[in-house]
């Protein structure tokens, strides 16, 4: 959390000074998305033919956009990277900006939808 | 590289729905062994900026700087079908986490609150949040060894609930008895979207 030394004056954490914990370097030091923000099951979604300039890229970006090519939840990327999903959001609010990506939903049409609520308890009762 | 994948827009067909359940209820009470017993269990770690508010909470009130806490949920996912996934969700229980919950919570088909009844005080506050937030919960009395059994109304009554939620026995090592609390949530659930006026 805090540096091991105690040292927690201004210079490290002004607005300019990033960030103070590791995974965040990932993200240029945002602790942010960019853009309008997602559910952590939001779908994410690779845009078929979209190109990649990877040379823009962090590794992480890159495997998010393997993985997305089916839609895939926000939340397991975070737990397939071994990312805090904090991180993960950014990286892929990013993918977003540069429209490789888009992010849906989640798709769940109303949890009052009876069929839906039936369509879950049978298909647990079967687990 | 090609990237076959979806257009934006496209039919709801072929993206999968998927629904969030809540794993809650006080510290040891079971959450991770429901989730584990359940469902492949999965690592799942947040880390985020303290507010203000959760900063006071975490008594560094008085200290203006930013700082992040790493916090590690429970996270399991059960396919029911391709195209319907359900994902649970373990609460972080300490307080001072409790500013993370409204997103659990948010479009979650409900909640099971975890109950041990040599602590049974420490699920109160999950229940409060449930009730508050008129979400569907069952209460899910962890049957632990050699721990004296208490009659459902005796609990239902100790919990003061003001809801028609269900209080349900489980064993939470057991899967097929961490199945049937969920199958419980969602049979509660629909009977109370049955209820519930139209356009709601």
């Amino acid at each position: 959390m805090f540096p091991p030394d105690g040292h927690v004056d201004g210079q490290w954490v002004d607005e300019d000074a990033g960030p103070v914990v590791r995974p965040y370097a990932l993200t240029g030091g945002r602790t942010r998305p960019v853009g309008e923000s997602f559910d952590l099951l939001a779908l994410v979604c690779a845009v078929r033919g979209a190109v990649p300039d990877i040379t823009q890229l962090e590794p992480e970006q890159l495997i998010v956009l393997r993985k997305c090519r089916v839609p895939i939840p926000a939340a397991d990327l975070a737990s397939d990277l071994d990312l805090p999903l904090g991180v993960v959001r950014i990286l892929i609010s990013d993918l977003r900006e540069r429209g490789l990506v888009t992010v849906h939903g989640p798709v769940s049409p109303g949890l009052t939808d009876p069929q839906l609520l039936r369509d879950v308890a049978d298909g647990l009762r079967r687990i | 590289m090609a990237f076959d994948a979806y257009e934006p827009g496209l039919p709801a067909a072929g993206i999968p729905v998927t629904i969030k359940i809540l794993i809650a209820g006080g510290f040891g009470a079971g959450k991770t062994t429901m989730v584990g017993s359940v469902s492949e269990i999965r690592p799942l770690r947040t880390e985020e900026v303290l507010s203000e508010r959760s900063a006071l909470v975490d008594s560094l009130d008085g200290v203006e700087r930013k700082a992040t806490t790493t916090v590690a949920m429970d996270f399991g996912r059960i396919t029911i079908r391709e195209d319907l996934l359900v994902y649970l969700f373990g609460t972080p229980g300490q307080e001072r986490f409790w500013f993370m919950w409204d997103e659990l919570a948010f479009g979650a088909l409900g909640a099971v609150v975890m109950a041990d009844t040599r602590r049974l005080a420490d699920c109160f506050p999950s229940v409060d949040y449930f009730e508050r937030h008129d979400m569907p919960f069952v209460v899910a009395v962890n049957c632990f060894e050699g721990v004296r059994r208490y009659p459902l109304d005796a609990v239902r009554k100790a919990l003061q609930l003001s809801s028609d939620s269900p209080v349900v026995l489980c064993d939470a090592r057991r899967r097929e008895s961490s199945r049937n609390v969920l199958v419980t949530l969602a049979e509660h659930a629909l009977l109370r979207s049955s209820r519930a006026p139209a356009g709601v």
